[in-house]
C-alpha cells in the first residue's frame, strides 16, 4: 500500500529569524503545540533568533572580536528579548510576562523548557553564527546541530515550513 | 494503575503539552484520567491521543464545563 499523509508522521519546521519576545513566544507556542500532538518539529534559529538559544540569558559580551562582542551585548539573550511593538525600553515584555503568569498562560521560558522536554529539534544557522562570532558552545546544550540552508531544506522536506 | 491530570486551568499549548508529557511517563497498559474543559481541550486532546496510538476509553461529563477523558497507554 502506498504511503499516505495519514500514516506518515506530520512535520512542522520553523525558521526563527526574529529575536523579539512576542515572535519567539509564537515560535515556541507553535513548536510545543505541534510536538505535543505528535508532529516532528524542527526549529532553525538564524540571525536575531539565535538570541533565544544562548546559554547566557541576559546581556554578555560574547563574540569573536570587540565588534561582535559589543553586538552580542546589545542583542542579549532570551530574558532581555524586546517586544516587536510597545517595547517601552524593555518594560513591554515585563508587562507581557506579568499578564501571562496572571492568566495562567505559559511564559516564554516555560515554553522553551516544554520544547526541550518534547524533543523538539533545535538547529542553529552556521552562516549567522559566523557573522556574529558565535560558537556552538555559546548555545544551550539542546542545540542538535549547526546547519546551512541546504541541510535545513532536506530536514524540512515534506512538511510545513513557517518563517517567523 | 490510574493517574490523574487536571488541565482545567491550562491554556493552549500547555493543555496538549502536559497531557503528552504525562502520557510519556506512563507504562504500557496504564490509565491516565485527564480533567479538561470544553472547547479546544475537549475537542482535540482525545483526538490527538488517538492519533498518537493511545486508546481513549471514555469521555464523561463531570460538572459545569469540566469533562474527564480516560486514556490507556
Amino acid at each position: 500500500m502506498p504511503e499516505t499523509i495519514s500514516n506518515k508522521q506530520k512535520k512542522l519546521s520553523l525558521i526563527a529569524f526574529s529575536g523579539d519576545f512576542d515572535k519567539l513566544t509564537a515560535v515556541f507556542t507553535l513548536a510545543t503545540g505541534a510536538a505535543a500532538v505528535g508532529y516532528e518539529v524542527n526549529i532553525f534559529f538564524t540571525f536575531w533568533g539565535l538570541d533565544a538559544i544562548k546559554q547566557k540569558k541576559g546581556r554578555s559580551f560574547i563574540g569573536g572580536n570587540w565588534l561582535t562582542k559589543l553586538f552580542g551585548f546589545m542583542m542579549g539573550g532570551i530574558s532581555v528579548s524586546p517586544n516587536s511593538r510597545f517595547n517601552f525600553l524593555g518594560i513591554g515584555p515585563k508587562i507581557f510576562r506579568y499578564l501571562m503568569k496572571k492568566n495562567n498562560v505559559a511564559t516564554l521560558e516555560e515554553l522553551v523548557d516544554a520544547a526541550v522536554a518534547l524533543n523538539v529539534n533545535i538547529y542553529a544557522c552556521e552562516m549567522a553564527m559566523h557573522i556574529l562570532g558565535l560558537q556552538k558552545g555559546d548555545f544551550i546544550h539542546e542545540v542538535k546541530d549547526v546547519l546551512g540552508v541546504s541541510t535545513f531544506l532536506d530536514i524540512s522536506d515534506g512538511g510545513q515550513t513557517l518563517f517567523i | 494503575m490510574s493517574h490523574i491530570l487536571d488541565i482545567t486551568k491550562e491554556h493552549c499549548p500547555m493543555t496538549f503539552v502536559k497531557t503528552k508529557l504525562e502520557l510519556a511517563k506512563l507504562k504500557e497498559g496504564e490509565i491516565l484520567e485527564v480533567l479538561l474543559t470544553e472547547g479546544e481541550p475537549l475537542n482535540n486532546v482525545p483526538k490527538s491521543a488517538t492519533e498518537q496510538g493511545f486508546e481513549v476509553l471514555s469521555i464523561e461529563h463531570v460538572e459545569g464545563s469540566t469533562h474527564k477523558v480516560t486514556i490507556k497507554k
